[in-house]
């Protein structure tokens, strides 16, 4: 699973609170992504492309485990995000709405702003395009790809009716 | 590397007993099957993820727990009508621990009606489920999608995480209570100090707290990235399950870690020598001595949430605004974590005695932690005894949130200004 795009770099510990701002909670999917991260960019949410990558510092994603920042995130068509470390309720998020991510160490010292990155799920290999630098993570695991190429772990579930008809197993 | 008969923590024990898997390592993931799924306010997300997967079957209804916690009472049509979702879904699909808007906050009622027990493996859609280790159970948060496969499947993916163990030894100075310890812990390790990590608490001072203080101790470490919490169950906690949750010793299996199990990390905190804590805005990490920013302005003090509003909690406020009044132009807003609290403090006299210095009481729930009532103005500042304080959380995005103990929140609402409550308690 394989991605390249322009990257948007952001620092650590940036918590859901401040990727959806709490005023737009309660706000369709489409008005989120408008406002996603533009406290700490204004320009991000109106010129991210699809396809762009968005890379992160460590615990990316930290406090309120909601499920709407990934949504917002996802909102905007990138193409994955990539992070030093993420905080693992926002990390769990990402599969179950289906947005790409990858831990990889050291992401952000290879990543300028507006530089294109190489990014693969399957192998965990970030690449910069520009400057041909290269850093290493954990792929993610089988089943959470599984998990991605279906849409999401509700698109996986339907998709998979075996999981939801089996006797109780234990 | 671990054999059936390696030393283990006690996240290996317990991921191992609700997977049924043995010999396994942290960074390992398996499918656990969780003895419950609590969700809260937005359990309504899953009842509809549920209608459009066209499922009709739980796996099993008694391990759903739903409290309706964030929003209560309802404060339109709209959340109105998620609430009689859930209520009517509780009925429909024999859902007996369904918790109306009266119940509290989730995490709390959950405790003190016997549904959390030792080793338990408990899943919740609130990133401070952690708080299920003071009652020595494997308590972590997941998405609402995940609550609903939970729901069908009974089942959901873990991973082993690493353990640190927390030992804290000695006893507080006059002042200084278990949200300062935290507060202590979270400045120094920061905001992912322990990401992904079992946090292991231990030491004379722990074994020595309540299971209320323990919960403080647990739900916090969420404020460091942890991924479940843990107090080993003793008599403190064999006690409060007999008494508090209408538990004996025979409804529960106590998971302790074993002698020489792996630990990614030690932290070791000597309690006699703290000084009331205080996290100033906009992160929880951002943790200073209270005397560093003592005498700043407040509009608002709010002792409330999951964190930091149990009896023993709004006991120790009663007890410091004794005799006093709340400063003028200040709001004391008073949100007692569960309705079992709020009649405990209405029995004991502590509601009478906070009321009298001019608290304003609301109804049990999260209240103002989950932005329900209790909102600021710009450029106001609130003094809170719950866990978060980022910016834009409690109203105007241009407002700030300072985080203590109730103590030092009650002293402060006393003067009007961020106080030492060592000052007001002599």
């Amino acid at each position: 699973m394989r991605f390249e795009g322009k990257c948007w770099i952001f620092g650590d510990n940036v918590p859901t609170d401040r990727l959806v701002k709490p005023q737009y909670v309660f706000e369709p999917v489409e008005v989120m992504a408008r406002h996603v991260l533009e406290d700490l960019d204004p320009d991000f949410p109106l010129n991210v492309a699809p396809g762009d990558i968005v890379v992160a510092g460590r615990h990316f994603g930290q406090s309120s485990g909601r499920a709407i920042a990934t949504k917002a995130l996802q909102g905007t068509g990138i193409g994955c995000v990539v992070a030093e470390s993420f905080a693992r309720t926002f990390y769990r998020n990402c599969f179950e709405v289906g947005l790409p991510a990858l831990e990889v160490p050291g992401v952000t010292a290879l990543a300028g702003a507006g530089d294109v990155l190489r990014a693969d799920l399957t192998t965990g290999a970030v690449t910069n395009t520009r400057t041909g630098a290269t850093a290493s993570g954990a792929p993610a695991d089988r089943f959470l790809v599984e998990m991605l190429e279906a849409g999401g772990l509700i698109a996986l579930a339907a998709g998979r009716p075996e999981l939801f008809g089996g006797a109780r197993a234990r | 590397m671990s054999t059936l008969t390696a030393p283990r923590t006690f996240a290996q024990k317990a991921i191992e007993r609700a997977s049924g898997e043995s010999g396994l390592a942290p960074g390992q993931i398996v499918d656990a099957f969780p003895d419950v799924y609590m969700s809260h306010t937005a359990s309504w997300r899953c009842i509809r993820t549920l209608e459009r997967m066209g499922v009709s079957t739980l796996y099993d209804p008694d391990r759903v727990a739903m409290v309706m916690d964030h929003i209560s009472p309802a404060m339109n049509a709209k959340t109105a009508g998620d609430h009689r979702l859930c209520r009517e879904f509780a009925d429909r699909m024999g859902i007996k621990n369904f918790y109306d808007v009266n119940a509290g906050i989730a995490h709390i009622v959950l405790m003190e009606n016997g549904l959390i027990r030792p080793g338990q493996f408990v899943i919740g859609t609130d990133s401070h489920s952690t708080i299920y280790g003071a009652l020595g159970a494997f308590g972590t948060g997941v998405g609402f999608s995940e609550i609903t496969a939970a729901w069908v499947t009974g089942k959901l993916w873990v991973k082993v995480p690493e353990s640190v163990r927390v030992e804290i030894d000695g006893e507080l100075p006059v002042g200084s209570y278990a949200k300062d310890v935290m507060l202590k812990l979270i400045g120094d390790l920061g905001a992912d100090g322990l990401t992904y990590c079992s946090a292991e608490f231990g030491g004379s001072y722990v074994r020595s707290r309540s299971v209320s203080e323990r919960m403080t101790f647990c739900n916090l470490a969420m404020e460091m990235g942890a991924k479940n919490a843990y107090v080993a169950p003793d008599e403190t906690t064999r006690a409060y399950l007999a008494d508090e949750a209408g538990v004996g010793a025979d409804g529960y299996e106590v998971l302790l870690p074993d002698a020489g199990a792996e630990y990614r990390d030690t932290v070791v905190l000597d309690g006699s020598t703290l000084t009331p804590k205080i996290a100033v805005p906009h992160t929880v990490d951002n943790v200073v001595d209270v005397d560093e920013v003592s005498g700043t302005r407040l509009d608002q003090v709010f002792i409330g949430s999951c964190a930091n509003a149990k009896y023993d909690d709004l006991e120790i406020a009663a007890d410091v605004l004794k005799g006093h009044k709340v400063a003028h132009g200040v709001r004391l807003v008073v949100t007692p974590a569960s309705s079992a609290v709020m009649a405990k403090a209405s029995r004991t006299g502590v509601l009478a005695t906070l009321v009298e210095a001019g608290a304003m009481i609301t109804n049990a729930g999260c209240g103002a932690c989950a932005g329900n009532g209790g909102a600021m103005a710009d450029g106001e500042a609130t003094l809170s005894t719950a866990n978060r304080n980022f910016q834009g959380r409690m109203g105007s995005y241009d407002s700030r949130i300072y985080l203590s103990s109730p103590a030092t929140a009650a002293a402060s609402a006393i003067t009007g200004v961020i106080t030492n409550p060592a000052e007001v308690m002599g």
